[in-house]
């Protein structure tokens, strides 16, 4: 809402400048988005009187134009609009001055004739496009009357004026019109509005003899009127009108349309003009009624729309001449031929206005102020204004009475509140008498008894319902930056992470230490990539109506979230990469399921190398073994008391057949750690890449063990070392199965420090090489103890894996 | 020449070979030389039996003292060339310490989990308990019971990812605070609550649009809490995060499920409230929306709105790291460049 500074001084005596006063509307309640000259920045734009015009000697289109400018001789300006014609009072930008968006004119020469500025079209003076008159648009302003030349334009144009820009939020709608505003400013400045009576004038013809109107249903429009005017003459508003309108972000149109738009911006009452003598036959009707299927309208800006059941029509009885509350019809707009005007001031149902508008992409100033509700008490005042207005812009007779076949009846609503209560809420200890008078500064009536308010709240803040609001109302007055500023009090709270917080933070500090960084990728996914690499079965959860394809499924993995992740990167030349995901994926275990189950996931992600070239040590590549370390120093730190196991799988199809393992808690299986198949990995056009995913929640939910301390062992391990040969299918999982099976009591470790295949050894074989740590926490172990349990597993190895011992 | 004079010579001779010699080995040569047993003292002292008894004890004494002599001189010697071998060895092993040392790599937490993190730890410091919920909503905690019935705009399709009529993308982190007054029980004290979380909107991606980020909510409900109570928790908040030189500016502003509402701005950190391109010239910048909790919230909770009250904030993840680090654009948060991840490398 753009409000003029200089019309808010037509309602308030208003002191304080026009910055400091935005600043405490800011503060008080409504957000000033900005303050404005719109003559801010221009210099030495003035009125000029065009004496002559003649045809440019080498040009078709230019004219030479001897103009007054206030000067001793007139200057000789160049001018290329279609519009320019003598006598005419125009903006003429001089030698060296400025225009908008900093533009600088100076003396210069068109086609070898000398220019002395420009004559200027509004916008290039800074007006926007869309409050031009249509008339001008595409050419120069014309001034409707004569001014004294050399005088500057800003004035004239409204331009000095400030303009306040108001963000106002959805229930502040009563600060949709002037009215509303000054009721606001007077309250912060402690200023009494005043307002002008309306006086309407009737003929002696009464308008029911001319016009009926009808609401099919009551809830539609619950206070609908017209009135009628007749032999109205169309013309271009005077100057001060439409400089209101344009400082307002309206359009002028001509006298009848910008009565409607100014009576709009005054009380916040949207008003609509129609053509009287469009209408069906002699006896006009109006009906207020819900589109039937297959009527159309053309509207005001010339598109037309399939109506639905669910949109508000104004017809004629016939057909529909308007979309209520949104937008007027093409059949029956104001024309310069226009004689007869019937303007209809009303209260439309909200939501359906709201839902008219979106539907047909038709937002519009009414729309907007029907949708958040009208001052009641201000309909039939804005109507008798506007007709008023037009009879006289128009010079035409307003006829006897008002159409109603609805009306809401505006009453003070009542909201008793004691004034601790207020005092309460705020932390604040306000005396009665200050709460009393920051009330009475709104306009409300407040009595007082016992410290009981019994707060009379009119029509025109009809936000206002419940004691909180009231609350609001004293705080805001009273200044937010007035408030105490303290903690809460009360009872005690612990504040703690719980477990799984901790656990998760915990897993993402262990990721990092690592060498992982964290991604974060959107959750919602395309279903192919949503449906890959998926611990366990699910159904897919879709949205109902999506923004775009790419984001139309809940993920159910958090793989493919990386490798996008990944593929960005890769495309921007960063190939060494180490990425995980900590987040839910949305599982539902079928069909029918409707809710999907939230899980909380955590999945990484390695390609590259690990170790990039240094002056020291050779580029290495990420391995299976790399993203399998990290899983372990993760699966590690849950201190799980069920043991880590990890099986070869072929059970994901996105995942290498012979390089990706199972990974097991107990027997419980919690995710995954491979290769990616090479061909998801080319469809993502990526290398050798790797990952892993677990179930976190899953992990989270299992037994851990209590750490119990031991002190550091008194006497000293042995070790001995074991190369054996094997068939190259045996797994290591098998072997340090069987040395720990035949171990014995103090073997303490097995550590595999050598695989070899190779030249050296014999085809479809390989040798694995373990060191075995024995310990006696209680005693010095002896050669003799160590060698028979040493023994021991050498002959288990030979007779389970056919084993050589090299 | 006397036996004295003979040892005098020695003497001499030993002591200038022992100042002239440069490594350990010679040195260690001239000791066996001159003090060992086939060395010339012990050849001298065994002439002494030639000697009288009365020159025998001096001349004896006297060896004994060159011998002593020649000793210290080998040990400073050796001291000195020990040193001085120590030291070229030193200076054999200096390195260029200018080099690079190994590198160690440590990943970096996403820089909205940073401020996320940064967030949970001041409030759980202030007793606060951090609540998840669900990232798939449905109407009635999302919207019906925040006092946004049915029709409310906010409710439209087009600002909401609909799964079903009923089930949606919550649309905010608000609808953990109605689940909370749900299923609280005050005789276990009041709540205060915070929730971090990933929230979804029906939006067209772009720089300062993202169909997917982050908020962060929170509420303390209890039987005497104060609008001022809210105001010192912001200021706490947001000195926290933004420094403590920011100044603060409350405005009311409107929120369906609160009552008074107020959003607070902070003068801008890039101009210091002149007036630049990040606050739009107004010199502040928009960081926080909150109010006191509106009774129909309340009640829709079960929470009977005459004993019990107090107020909720709500304020943008994204938003916050956008200002705080100077991102332009959201979707940075998204995409994952591991350039721009990196940057963020520790908490702060």
């Amino acid at each position: 809402m753009k409000v003029s500074y200089n019309w808010l001084k037509d309602y308030l005596d208003l002191t304080t400048a026009p910055k400091a006063l935005a600043e405490k509307i800011t503060r008080t309640g409504i957000e000033v988005a900005d303050v404005a000259q719109k003559s801010a920045g221009l210099k030495k734009i003035v009125v000029g009187h065009i004496l002559s015009c003649q045809p440019h000697p080498d040009s078709d289109h230019l004219n030479v134009c001897q103009v007054d400018v206030g000067e001793d001789e007139p200057f000789q300006i160049v001018c290329g609009a279609s519009n320019v014609a003598v006598g005419q009072y125009v903006v003429v930008a001089l030698p060296n001055s400025r225009i908008a968006d900093n533009v600088k004119i100076k003396k210069g020469k068109l086609r070898g004739v000398v220019s002395m500025g420009m004559i200027c079209g509004l916008q290039e003076i800074g007006f926007a496009d869309s409050v031009v008159p249509k008339v001008y648009v595409d050419g120069i302003f014309v001034f409707p009357e004569a001014i004294e030349p050399g005088t500057e334009v800003y004035e004239a144009l409204g331009m000095t004026d400030y303009i306040i820009d108001l963000d106002l939020t959805a229930n502040r709608a009563d600060a949709l019109g002037l009215h509303g505003v000054a009721h606001e400013v007077a309250a912060i400045e402690s200023l009494t509005p005043h307002f002008e009576d309306v006086v309407v004038t009737e003929s002696d013809v009464q308008t029911a003899d001319h016009l009926a109107a009808y609401v099919a249903d009551e809830q539609l429009a619950p206070s609908y009127h017209l009135r009628m005017l007749q032999n109205v003459t169309v013309q271009p508003s005077p100057m001060w009108l439409q400089t209101r309108l344009w400082n307002a972000g309206i359009r002028p149109i001509n006298n009848l349309v910008d009565v409607t738009n100014y009576m709009m911006l005054t009380y916040g009452q949207p008003l609509h003009a129609f053509d009287a003598d469009t209408l069906k036959g002699d006896h006009k009707q109006v009906e207020v009624r819900l589109a039937k299927a297959g009527e159309k309208l053309t509207t005001l800006d010339e598109a037309e729309h399939a109506l639905t059941h669910e949109d508000i029509v104004i017809t004629d009885g016939h057909q529909p001449i308007a979309l209520a509350g949104v937008m007027g019809g093409l059949n029956s707009q104001i024309t310069a031929d226009t004689k007869n005007v019937i303007i209809e001031a009303a209260v439309f149902e909200p939501t359906a206005v709201r839902k008219t508008a979106q539907r047909h992409n038709l937002r519009s100033d009414a729309s907007s102020r029907f949708e958040k509700g009208v001052n009641i008490a201000d309909v039939q005042t804005a109507l008798d204004a506007a007709a008023a207005m037009m009879a006289d812009l128009g010079h035409g007779q307003v006829t006897a009475g008002i159409i109603s076949p609805t009306n809401l009846i505006p009453s003070d609503k009542v909201i008793e509140i004691e004034a601790d209560r207020i005092n309460r809420v705020l932390g604040t200890e306000l005396a009665t008498q200050t709460i009393v008078e920051l009330l009475e500064r709104f306009g409300f009536g407040v009595a007082n008894t016992d410290n009981r308010l019994t707060v009379t709240i009119p029509p025109r803040r009809w936000d206002i319902e419940i004691q909180a609001d009231v609350i609001e109302e004293v705080a805001r007055l009273y200044g937010y930056d007035n408030l105490p500023s303290t903690l809460p009090t009360g009872a005690m709270t612990t504040g703690a992470l719980t477990p799984e917080q901790k656990a998760l933070r915990q897993t993402r500090h262990t990721l990092e230490g690592a060498g992982l960084t964290q991604a974060i990728s959107y959750a919602l996914t395309t279903p192919e990539k949503a449906r890959q690499f998926t611990l366990v079965d699910s159904a897919l959860t879709a949205l109902d109506w999506p923004m775009t394809q790419d984001h139309a499924h809940l993920r159910m993995n958090l793989i493919t979230g990386l490798l996008d992740d990944a593929a960005y990167n890769v495309a921007r030349k960063q190939t060494n990469l180490a990425l995980y995901e900590q987040g839910r994926v949305f599982l539902k275990q079928t069909d029918d399921q409707v809710r999907p189950t939230e899980i909380e996931y955590v999945a990484g992600l390695m390609s590259g190398n690990r170790q990039t070239k240094t002056w020291q040590t050779a580029a290495a590549p990420v391995d299976f073994y790399t993203i399998k370390g990290v899983v372990e120093l993760l699966m590690t730190s849950y201190n799980l008391s069920d043991p880590i196991s990890y099986q070869p799988t072929q059970a994901y199809p996105e995942m290498h057949p012979g390089r990706t393992a199972a990974i097991y808690v107990g027997k419980q299986l919690v995710g995954f750690v491979g290769q990616i198949h090479p061909a998801v990995a080319k469809a993502n056009h990526l290398k050798e890449t790797y990952v892993f995913q677990l179930d976190l929640a899953q992990i989270l939910a299992l037994p851990t063990q209590t750490v119990i301390a031991k002190p550091a062992p008194k006497f000293p391990a042995v070790t001995r070392d074991i190369a054996i040969q094997v068939a190259s299918q045996v797994s290591n999982a098998a072997i340090v199965e069987a040395i720990k099976a035949k171990g014995g009591a103090h073997l303490a470790s097995v550590e595999l420090f050598d695989v070899y295949a190779g030249s050296h050894i014999e085809a479809g074989e390989k040798s694995m090489a373990y060191t075995l740590t024995y310990l006696n926490e209680t005693a010095t172990l002896t050669e003799e103890e160590v060698n028979a349990a040493f023994e021991k597993v050498v002959a288990e190895l030979v007779a389970t894996f056919d084993a050589k011992i090299r | 020449m006397s036996l004295k004079e003979q040892l005098e010579n020695l003497r001499q001779t030993s002591l200038q070979e022992i100042q002239k010699v440069v490594d350990l080995d010679a040195l260690n040569q001239i000791r066996v030389e001159v003090l060992g047993k086939k060395g010339p003292i012990t050849e001298v002292l065994r002439g002494m039996r030639n000697l009288s008894n009365e020159e025998r004890p001096k001349v004896g004494a006297f060896a004994n003292e060159i011998k002593s002599d020649l000793a210290e001189a080998i040990e400073t010697r050796k001291a000195e060339l020990e040193a001085k071998k120590a030291a070229a060895q030193l200076a054999h092993e200096t390195l260029d310490v200018t080099l690079p040392g190994q590198s160690i790599k440590k990943g970096t937490p996403h820089v909205l989990t940073q401020v996320i993190d940064d967030l949970e730890d001041l409030f759980v410091g202030m007793g606060y308990q951090v609540v998840a919920g669900y990232e798939v909503e449905d109407e009635r905690h999302n919207f019906e019971m925040l006092n946004m019935p049915a029709n409310h705009p906010a409710r439209d399709m087009q600002d909401t990812f609909y799964i079903t009529n009923d089930l949606l993308m919550r649309t905010h982190m608000s609808p953990n605070e109605a689940r909370d007054l749900e299923n609280h029980d005050f005789k276990n004290g009041p709540i205060k609550m915070i929730s971090p979380g990933r929230v979804y909107r029906r939006d067209t991606d772009d720089a300062t649009h993202s169909h997917q980020f982050y908020q962060m909510e929170g509420q303390v409900i209890d039987k005497n809490i104060t609008m001022a109570d809210l105001k010192g928790t912001l200021e706490y908040t947001i000195h926290h995060i933004f420094g403590e030189d920011r100044d603060l500016r409350f405005r009311p502003s409107y929120f369906p499920f609160t009552e008074p509402s107020v959003e607070v701005d902070i003068s801008c950190f890039r101009c210091d409230g002149k007036g630049c391109n990040v606050c739009k010239q107004t010199g502040w910048i928009e960081v926080l929306g909150a109010g006191m909790t509106h009774p129909n919230v309340l009640k829709a909770g079960g929470v009977d709105a005459d004993v019990y009250g107090g107020f909720a904030f709500g304020l943008g993840i994204d938003r916050f790291a956008m200002l705080k680090y100077g991102v332009d654009d959201i979707r940075n948060f998204y995409l994952n460049d591991v350039r721009f991840l990196n940057q963020f490398t520790q908490e702060g």
